[in-house]
């Protein structure tokens, strides 16, 4: 057993966290400023938080992640990092010369205080920063939030360096949230389809799932550009996926240059794609194609096929607020029962966000957030009743094996497995494959305890 | 490797798009290795600050701390008090294998431990939290011991971790200890080892004086069993007949730290992480150590002889020489054949504080060459050798690290040889207390290069397009995006073990489907290669 000290009697706990379904701020940020074309991450601290989210990152797309650190020894964390940021500005413009530098704090750099933007008009007044470049930055401390709070606070950072207000265009920014590079190339997909012209912010595709060439590109051909991010001001209006991650940043673009947002669910699973697909046709006035309707039929036929086979399932979850919401109602509307859901990223919200894609259909579910809300207490839950499928991050295998219970790895951080970033698993085509991934673990583990005489060839 | 590249224009090339400030101290640190007659090398400037902006491989003092060399103990209950990302990221990435005795033994390694500080705690104070969390994870597991580990803003504020440790432990009546490891102090990893090895030396080592009768009681000093090195060792030791105390710290429990001070010899493996251990234990306990390598065929044979001259027992030596006999055989076959197909090609390595020497015999078995190599966060004697830590300068950023003045013990200090032994010893060929470094081990005309910046990879990998280069992680997909293989030598991936003599066939095989895979030829489609347009080429032609 290798949880073999988890047990099913729950103690109240108020300090000790234990296997967290989260982590900090600054990784969300590095991952959201990576969809920036041209841009080197930038962590404002010691060393460690740079190695660290680079190699997590790294681990979970299989690719390059560049990004530099100011290096804080003890006299930068008593005296501030403000002579630490001016080096590293000057240092990157000259080696590794970005069209954008994204700066995020830690928790050291944001308790000691360092004023991020006045150091980067020093930097400025300086002459550190090239002509047409660009230094943006955002808040990040680590004892706020989460990673996804990190990502959404950093795509707000785009908006209030970059978003210039001037003429409508007939443009729709679409602010895509914490998802994979597939889901973003998806969107793009499903908008080309529609006949849509877009912005998307941040934009990882061709960043994080490069092609092998033979050629390292320290800055892959992928990412928002700067036009665009400038360009998103002008917008005829931004749709925000995904409440926990987009929110702030659609927020900002409405009130700094007036662009009107509509702010809905991830696109995962069929309903949440409907409303999407709705809302861009409603929007940009334009007719759902053909072949976009044969996609969603081919996904409902799927749907109705194979009932049987996952109604009724029992369901535990946990991960990301934005995705457990679509997720859970992808589960409800299978008629699957996610009966427990936990995310570490804090925010009371999600708990009425969860209760209405739960839609009074799963009186038994478990739901919590904040403080505590780790994988510990899930697995306690999961050993008072058990489920018969687990839907979470690689963190999970060990759950799974003392349990003998499948896992679909989904969500943030999938360190030993590929595919979450060349497939998609938002629209009908990602929903389609969470279906048969879904049916396939399910299945096998079926034949896997079939007696002889019912292991069936047939169905 | 008929053709390389004048070293010292290759130096030019890698820090001529320096600043004037960066390039002056990078050229200190980028050495063309010469080795004098009596193995002195040049000086390289190493464990200095890694420039801002700068993108290193390094990581932090918490992550070699906790990640490191606490990461691989078992019965230990670990405690980030911090933020949650730091436990979060040392979290079983570390692939360091554990194998509990029965299913009733402890062991937390695959938990993660937090007490994932908030704002208000950054404001009042974590002390409040700290304590209760370590009240909760008693109630939970009831460990034998506790380890607290303090992040960046718990120094910040003024936590005192070591007190409400002092207080926790006399209300548990278990052992509980922390380290003041936050990730801003020193310059690296390095700072993070020393600041886990003096907490280990101060809190755990000499509390179990129980005495095994064994003749031949050794302990193993840094080696962390990453993906299962410390199983290979622990088995040629067992079938040696020579009896294994402690490893710091793979594999590892609590119970067995505290018995390490009884052992006759100590074996150093990785220099860096551990060195100051192996003196303390000498000078408290009498316990003298040597340097070995497990990591190479002829490596793993020499250090098991370095071990039975220590002994000096016919058995033993005996039985040491039957093992390497019947290990050779198996390990030949496999050398020669991928020699074969490795012969003469290029190899480079940046990684660890020890690894990118080991490595290199491995390497030479198979007939190649090592034509660059340096480390993440080693010092000048891991390069230079031991003979120049009387001429190490002490900067700003080791000075915060705790140096333990250490005595002889009272009641426990036995010499288990005299002086005029170890000189017998020394004279025999096995040096006592010794390492020559990496340096003097490499031809002359290569380059060692100390903390090794991406920019620098990019151009060595331009410029000498080794067959295969090894690093972390977050090196890998960058290098091989390049066309090149790249092994991953902190963790192996999902590969390894790499540790002695199976160890070494496993490399020899892991190495040959690397570098000799038709993978890489299959890189440009064929129109790229025979870009003729299809009028042109073929129908006109046909």
């Amino acid at each position: 057993m290798l949880l073999r000290h988890t047990t099913s009697e729950i103690k109240e706990r108020s300090a000790l966290t234990i296997n967290p379904a989260k982590t900090c701020q600054p990784i969300g940020a590095m991952y959201a400023a990576l969809g920036i074309h041209r841009c080197l991450p930038h962590s404002h601290g010691s060393q460690g938080c740079c190695a660290y989210h680079r190699s997590t990152l790294t681990r979970h797309y299989k690719e390059p992640v560049m990004a530099s650190t100011s290096s804080f020894t003890e006299g930068s964390a008593v005296f501030g990092g403000q002579s630490n940021l001016l080096q590293a500005i000057h240092n990157i413009f000259s080696i590794y010369e970005p069209d954008v530098i994204a700066i995020h704090t830690t928790c050291l750099s944001e308790t000691i205080g360092d004023d991020i933007p006045q150091i980067i008009a020093t930097a400025r007044d300086k002459k550190y920063i090239p002509d047409g470049r660009y230094v943006i930055h955002a808040n990040t401390p680590s004892y706020v939030g989460s990673h996804v709070t990190g990502f959404s606070n950093m795509v707000k950072g785009m908006v209030t360096y970059f978003a210039e207000p001037g003429t409508q265009t007939k443009t729709i920014n679409i602010i895509p949230g914490w998802v994979e590079p597939s889901d973003m190339r998806e969107i793009k997909r499903i908008c080309y389809m529609m006949g849509i012209e877009i912005i998307l912010f941040p934009d990882t595709s061709d960043v994080l799932d490069c092609p092998q060439t033979g050629r390292f590109e320290f800055y892959p051909k992928g990412g928002t550009t700067i036009e665009e991010l400038k360009a998103a001001g002008r917008s005829r209006m931004t749709l925000a996926l995904g409440r926990s991650a987009s929110v702030a940043a659609a927020r900002e673009l409405d009130s700094k240059c007036k662009v009107a947002c509509e702010v809905m669910e991830l696109p995962i699973g069929l309903r949440a794609t409907d409303q999407f697909v709705d809302t861009l046709r409603r929007v940009a006035r334009v007719e759902v194609p053909t072949l976009l309707e044969d996609e969603r039929g081919r996904l409902m036929d799927m749907m109705t096929d194979m009932h049987q086979y996952f109604a009724g399932r029992r369901v535990a979850l946990w991960g990301d607020p934005d995705q457990l919401v679509s997720l859970t109602e992808f589960l409800v509307d299978l008629d699957m029962r996610p009966v427990y859901i936990v995310t570490g990223t804090p925010g009371k919200k999600f708990l009425s966000r969860i209760e209405k894609a739960l839609r009074g259909k799963v009186p038994e579910a478990k739901v919590q957030e904040g403080p505590c809300s780790d994988m510990f207490l899930l697995h306690q839950w999961i050993k008072q009743e058990k489920v018969d499928l687990l839907i979470g991050n690689t963190y999970g295998k060990y759950i799974s094996r003392d349990e003998d219970i499948p896992l679909l790895r989904y969500g943030f951080p999938i360190l030993d497995r590929i595919g979450h970033s060349y497939f998609p698993s938002v629209g009908y085509v990602g929903a389609m494959r969470l279906l048969e991934k879904i049916l396939g673990l399910l299945m096998d583990r079926q034949d896997r305890d079939a007696p002889e005489e019912s292991f069936e060839l047939v169905m | 490797m008929a053709h390389l590249p004048d070293p010292s224009n290759v130096k030019k090339q890698l820090i001529q798009k320096y600043p004037t400030k960066v390039a002056r101290k990078r050229s200190q640190q980028i050495v063309i290795n010469a080795v004098a007659e009596d193995k002195t090398v040049p000086e390289i400037l190493a464990n200095v600050r890694t420039t801002p902006g700068i993108i290193t491989q390094r990581g932090c003092t918490y992550a070699g701390c906790k990640g490191v060399v606490l990461g691989p103990t078992r019965d230990i209950v670990n405690i980030t008090h911090g933020p949650i990302g730091c436990g979060f990221y040392s979290w079983l990435t570390r692939r360091n294998q554990t194998r509990p005795e029965g299913p009733e033994d402890h062991n937390f390694m695959t938990y993660c431990f937090s007490t994932d500080m908030q704002d208000d705690q950054i404001i009042f104070g974590g002390e409040k939290k700290l304590r209760q969390a370590i009240q909760e994870a008693y109630d939970l597991f009831h460990p034998k011991a506790i380890a607290v580990f303090a992040t960046c803003p718990v120094g910040l504020i003024g936590d005192d971790i070591h007190a409400v440790c002092r207080e926790m432990k006399e209300k548990l009546g278990i052992n509980v200890f922390g380290f003041s490891c936050e990730g801003y102090k020193g310059v690296s990893q390095s700072a993070g080892h020393h600041i886990a090895n003096n907490q280990l030396f101060k809190h755990v080592i000499g509390r179990d004086d129980t005495v095994d009768p064994h003749p031949f009681k050794i302990n193993m000093l840094g080696e962390y069993n990453i993906g299962g090195d410390a199983f290979v060792i622990e088995d040629i030791l067992e079938r040696c007949g020579i009896k294994l105390v402690a490893t710091f710290s793979g594999n590892s429990t609590v119970g067995k730290f505290e018995n390490a001070h009884t052992a006759d010899l100590n074996c150093v493996m990785c220099h860096r992480s551990i060195n100051y251990v192996a003196d303390m234990i000498e000078k408290k306990y009498g316990v003298p150590w040597i340097k070995v390598n497990f990591i190479g065929a002829q490596s793993t044979a020499k250090s098991l002889r370095k071990i039975a001259v220590y002994f000096d027992n016919p058995e033993l030596t005996a039985r040491v020489e039957k093992v390497i006999e019947e290990e050779t055989k198996a390990v030949e076959a496999v050398r020669k054949e991928v020699k074969s197909r490795c012969e003469g090609k290029l190899a480079m390595l940046f990684v660890g504080g020890s690894r990118a020497h080991h490595y290199q015999d491995l390497f030479r078995e198979i007939g190649m060459k090592t034509i660059a190599a340096g480390y993440e966060f080693a010092h000048r004697d891991d390069y230079e050798g031991r003979r120049v830590l009387p001429t190490i300068q002490v900067d700003a950023d080791s000075r915060n690290i705790e140096e333990l003045t250490v005595e002889p013990d009272p009641e426990k200090y036995r010499p288990r040889r005299t002086p005029e032994q170890l000189k017998a010893l020394n004279e025999k060929g096995l040096e006592v207390k010794g390492y020559e470094g990496m340096m003097p081990q490499m031809d002359n005309q290569t380059l060692v290069i100390d903390d090794i910046s991406q920019y620098e990879t990019e151009k060595l990998l331009e410029i000498y397009k080794p067959a295969i280069f090894c690093a972390g992680i977050k090196e890998k997909f960058g290098v091989q995006k390049f066309g090149i293989p790249c092994l991953q030598l902190h963790s192996y991936d999902y590969g390894g073990p790499f540790a002695g003599f199976k160890g070494a066939i496993n490399f020899y095989k892991t190495v040959d489907r690397m570098i000799n895979t038709q993978l890489w030829s299959y890189i440009k489609a064929p129109w790229q290669v025979n870009g003729k347009p299809l009028l042109e080429a073929e129908l006109v032609n046909s």
